[in-house]
């Protein structure tokens, strides 16, 4: 039953990833890519990690996602039409080709760690408590610099966005 | 709560940084539209605050926060470099900025606040924090880049440098969750225990963990061949932030690069002695041909700053404490050659923001004899000629190099710098030989032509006295946990 | 009794029931406040409202609506995305049928005590921005694609201050499951969470109940389908049975909004006082969130609409300081009390 949820979930985003990149219109880029956050939060719940999951569909495809669409929208792009292959996506195909093909080679000569034992240490590793504990404890400087990061990111938008004199 | 464990003296300097950034915005929020000398002030005091405290807690932080951070004398070398560049572009950069109609108080609180992010990257001791140091350096730096929406070359510049430094950052973040995926953690004291551990320590993930953590660090250090961004965004944004961009944040990813290799260099395996070897040799050697047919001073400087890079790497291939130290020594004299030349470079532009000829400088040997001076001074330190400061950290980081037995890249080295002696002097040969094409009169900026000064002083101080910073290098290295 | 063979299908099936049970609630709820709104407002508004059909003031009527939507054709206009049109009013429906799932109606009476319950609430209506964002676009038409472009606008900026002002129950029962919540707060109406701890949760209260009819897009938010201007939003083409989906909808975002802040502020389903615990659980729940539906519809006719940067003040310069600061006084008053 597990198995069979993991498939149809991996199948599908993996399925919704590449039509991410292949569709012409943005907006049904846009989304897929939806459907790809959405599946990838099915497989954290399947992780026994619901608070992420929670997360990542509030933030990434509620929030981050919809920001998305919203430009799309305003800028109203229209479908690219470009005719023929250009340049850069042949050269693309190309690199892509061989990272599959290297990422392929490396998983083919490193067995898939089954139960490299870590992630078993803590029981209720993705529960709110044990992510709120070591969010506030192991990992609160990390968390503070993300604050910053965040801050800098605002000061950014303010400056961008600032009416041209 | 065990609150020892959040040492605030491990973090002191940033901590004051990140409070500064938040007093700056105040300040300038407060003081009115058209007045943003306020905001320069507090960003200098800032700035100096930082320093004192830095000085205060020379080394005596440790490691702290569930072993996040290290407040040790590595960290606190590197916050005084990285804060001597940011004081250097904030007194100087008011004058630019004026001049260009783009000052916002803005300038300084990014200033601060990627000063603060490349702190952490120096001070991480987790791949954790040192990802969110340099996130946190980059946005400001992206901000910064396009810091003149009037000009289309600074937004492609900072638009690029967006999606450059994004996609490396996807590197970086890749990499780090593969070296989890093989050792169930991000500190770096498992890190390095593990490759001194393991039988291969390249088995499993590890390989490609570590590859592609070097190319998220190699990426902001503009290592060929992840360079192409440097010259267009060094040229494209505006220069004093040209200048700081081209300082702090090397200093910053070598920190960060030899907080993470640094410990385990015995055990980099012989793949990756070899691929450090040829993108040293390549980026030594791509950066100086680029430079030498560049009719922008910018442009040029920025493929100096390239080939700088080769330079350093050398430090990291070399692997002993020499070579950890000599960085250090290298980095404290590279920057303010870098921040000095890129400051006289706009203070002589005068052709617009648009043309950054090396036909400006003409002449400028007998117009402004000491502004002339102090850019040869950064010149010839940048070719490493002794007794200044660019000399003794090629020294330094050359002799690491031979001691562990790369000789043949120490020769590809000393060739590489004696091909840049071509474009280095073909500025002073314009200052002092071309004849005047009537251009008018350089500007003279005090605050400006201070910091100039400063930068020249201190690469012809750290020439005089090269010994004993090199001991407090050493010690800074060897106090890395 | 069940054959035992059946035991291991038991718990499937009583979901099965359970699920059939909530849809066929929110098509009730939905039927009776489509009538009691058109009441509401006639009476607001001096007149009598629909009296004909069925007798009895006109109680069939939302019935005779709903039918005619579903016997009505169902247009795709010619320039609209058709995959997207006929998918939209789906993403939206789902998502707000979603929520009904950690909905504690009783005392056992819930889908699935999840223990991210509140959480999974915010994560699924945060869903329901992409269909409406979907709608607007698919259809093709200026009216939809502003509708949907506020609504995105309004809802994403008004998750903020819902999502802070729901955390101040969490705080203070120190879970987010529902019935845990639900059970912090037994004993009489002096121990619900709006009248603990004031003013702060009664501030957070306030605050959930008035971003929430941003989130719903209900007046004195109602900029996305402001019919003077917009005709109606982001479902301006749709009609028939997608319609009636979107409408279905924005009827039980209605009651899902009611719902939770009858649960995390009004004590769910405990009864007002311990004396009055023989009437069910249930019927005390569904009282509180249609009393709160009231006064959704009595804002609607009492309060006129809001600029658009009027409501963006409200959110990000009023509403979204106040839910800081009350959250960090809420988590400094729970630290000084225990």
């Amino acid at each position: 039953m597990e198995a069979f949820f993991f498939l149809l979930l991996a199948v599908v985003s993996i399925f919704s990833g590449l039509m991410v990149i292949l569709q012409k219109s943005p907006v049904a880029s846009v989304l897929f890519l939806v459907l790809t956050l959405v599946c990838v939060a099915a497989l954290f719940v399947m992780l026994s990690a619901p608070f992420i999951a929670a997360i990542q569909v509030i933030i990434y495809a509620g929030a981050i996602m919809v920001l998305f669409l919203f430009v799309l929208m305003l800028l109203n792009l229209q479908r690219f039409t470009e005719g023929a292959w250009s340049r850069f996506q042949i050269t693309g195909v190309v690199v892509a080709a061989v990272l599959a093909v290297v990422t392929a080679l490396l998983l083919r000569a490193v067995p898939l760690p089954a139960d490299s034992g870590f992630l078993r240490e803590t029981p209720g590793l993705g529960s709110v408590e044990a992510v709120g504990l070591s969010l506030f404890t192991e990992y609160l400087l990390p968390f503070e610099i993300a604050s910053f990061l965040l801050l800098a990111g605002i000061i950014g938008a303010v400056i961008l966005s600032r009416r041209r004199p | 709560m065990d609150l020892s464990r959040f040492n605030l003296i491990t973090i002191a300097t940033p901590l004051v940084l990140g409070a500064g950034v938040l007093l700056v915005m105040l300040v300038d929020l407060l003081s009115g539209r058209a007045n943003r000398r306020p905001a320069q002030l507090a960003a200098l005091a800032v700035v100096l605050a930082a320093a004192a405290v830095c000085l205060a807690t020379w080394n005596t932080g440790g490691v702290s926060f569930f072993g996040q951070v290290s407040g040790d004398g590595f960290a606190s070398f590197f916050n005084l470099i990285f804060l001597a560049v940011a004081f250097l572009v904030i007194l100087a950069g008011p004058a630019y900025l004026e001049r260009n109609a783009i000052h916002f108080g803005e300038y300084y609180s990014l200033v601060l606040v990627s000063v603060m992010g490349m702190a952490f990257m120096a001070a991480g001791t987790n791949l954790l924090v040192i990802f969110l140091g340099l996130e946190t350096m980059s946005l400001a730096l992206y901000v910064l880049a396009g810091f003149n929406p009037a000009r289309q070359s600074s937004n492609e510049a900072s638009l690029k440098y967006l999606l450059l430094g994004s996609f490396a950052t996807g590197f970086l973040v890749f990499g780090i969750a593969l070296v989890y995926g093989q050792i169930g953690s991000t500190d770096l004291a498992r890190f390095s225990a593990y490759l001194a551990g393991a039988g291969d320590p390249f088995a499993g993930y590890m390989g490609a963990g570590v590859a592609l953590l070097l190319i998220g660090l190699t990426f902001k250090m503009a290592v060929v061949p992840f360079h192409f961004w440097s010259p267009d965004v060094y040229d494209g944004a505006p220069t004093v932030v040209s200048a700081f961009m081209s300082a702090a944040p090397k200093a910053a990813a070598f920190a960060a690069a030899l907080r993470i290799f640094y410990a385990p260099a015995e055990s980099l395996g012989l793949p990756w002695e070899r691929i450090l070897w040829i993108l040293a040799a390549l980026t030594m050697t791509v950066g100086n041909l680029s430079a030498l047919n560049q009719a922008s001073i910018k442009r040029m400087l920025a493929y100096s700053s390239v080939a700088h890079a080769g330079y350093l790497l050398l430090g990291i291939l070399a692997g002993n404490e020499l070579g950890a130290a000599g960085i250090l020594f290298y980095l404290a004299s590279y920057v303010f050659m870098n921040v000095g030349a890129f400051t006289v470079a706009w203070m002589v532009n005068r052709r617009g923001e648009g043309r950054y000829d090396l036909g400006d400088f003409a002449q400028l040997g007998f117009r402004r004899p000491l502004l002339a001076a102090m850019m040869s001074v950064f010149m010839l330190g940048l070719i490493g000629i002794p007794p200044l400061a660019g000399f003794f950290g090629k020294l330094y980081v050359f002799t690491a190099a031979v001691q562990a037995g790369y000789v043949w890249l120490v020769v590809i080295a000393v060739l590489n710098s004696a091909v840049s002696v071509f474009y280095y002097l073909r500025v002073m040969v314009i200052m002092y030989m071309r004849e005047n094409e009537a251009l008018k009169d350089v500007d003279r900026i005090p605050a400006t032509f201070a910091a100039v000064a400063a930068c020249a002083l201190m690469v012809i101080l750290l020439g005089l006295i090269p010994g004993s910073v090199l001991d407090v290098a050493r010690a800074a290295v060897a106090s890395m946990p | 009794m069940i054959p035992t063979s059946l035991t291991p299908y038991l718990p499937l099936l009583i979901s099965v029931i359970y699920t059939a049970g909530v849809v066929g609630f929110v098509f009730l709820f939905v039927l009776f406040a489509n009538w009691w709104e058109r009441k509401v407002s006639a009476h607001m508004q001096d007149r009598l409202g629909p009296m004909e059909t069925g007798g009895w003031h006109g109680w069939a009527q939302a019935l005779a609506d709903a039918i005619k939507l579903l016997l009505k054709e169902d247009i795709i206009p010619a320039a609209a995305d058709r995959k997207l049109f006929k998918l939209a009013p789906y993403v939206v429906f789902t998502g707000s049928l979603a929520g009904f799932a950690v909905i504690p109606f009783g005392a056992g009476l819930i889908g699935t005590d999840l223990n991210i319950g509140l959480f999974y609430v915010v994560a699924v209506s945060s869903m329901v921005v992409i269909g409406i964002l979907m709608a607007g676009w698919a259809s093709n038409n200026k009216w939809a694609l502003y509708g949907a472009m506020r609504s995105a606008a309004q809802m994403v900026s008004y998750e903020i201050p819902v999502a802070l002002s729901l955390l101040i129950p969490v705080i203070m029962t120190g879970s987010l499951s529902m019935q845990e919540i639900v059970a912090a707060q037994e004993g009489g109406f002096w121990h619900w969470f709006v009248f603990r701890s004031a003013p702060f949760s009664l501030i957070a209260f306030v605050i959930y109940f008035w971003a929430s009819l941003a989130e719903v897009n209900r007046t004195p938010f109602d900029i996305p389908e402001a019919d003077s201007e917009l005709v109606a939003g982001y479902f301006t083409e749709y009609s028939g049975m997608r319609f009636a989906m979107f409408f279905l909808a924005e009827y039980g975002n209605m009651f899902i909004v009611s719902a939770i802040a009858a649960t995390v502020f009004l004590g769910g389903w405990q009864p007002l006082l311990p004396a009055l615990d023989f009437i069910p659980g249930p019927i005390w729940f569904v009282g509180k969130a249609m009393f709160l539906v009231f006064i959704q519809m009595w804002l609607r006719w009492t309060l006129p609409r809001l600029r658009v940067d009027q409501l963006m003040h409200v959110c990000w310069k009023i509403f979204m300081p106040f839910a800081f600061a009350n959250l960090m006084l809420v988590g400094l008053w729970q630290v000084l009390v225990q």
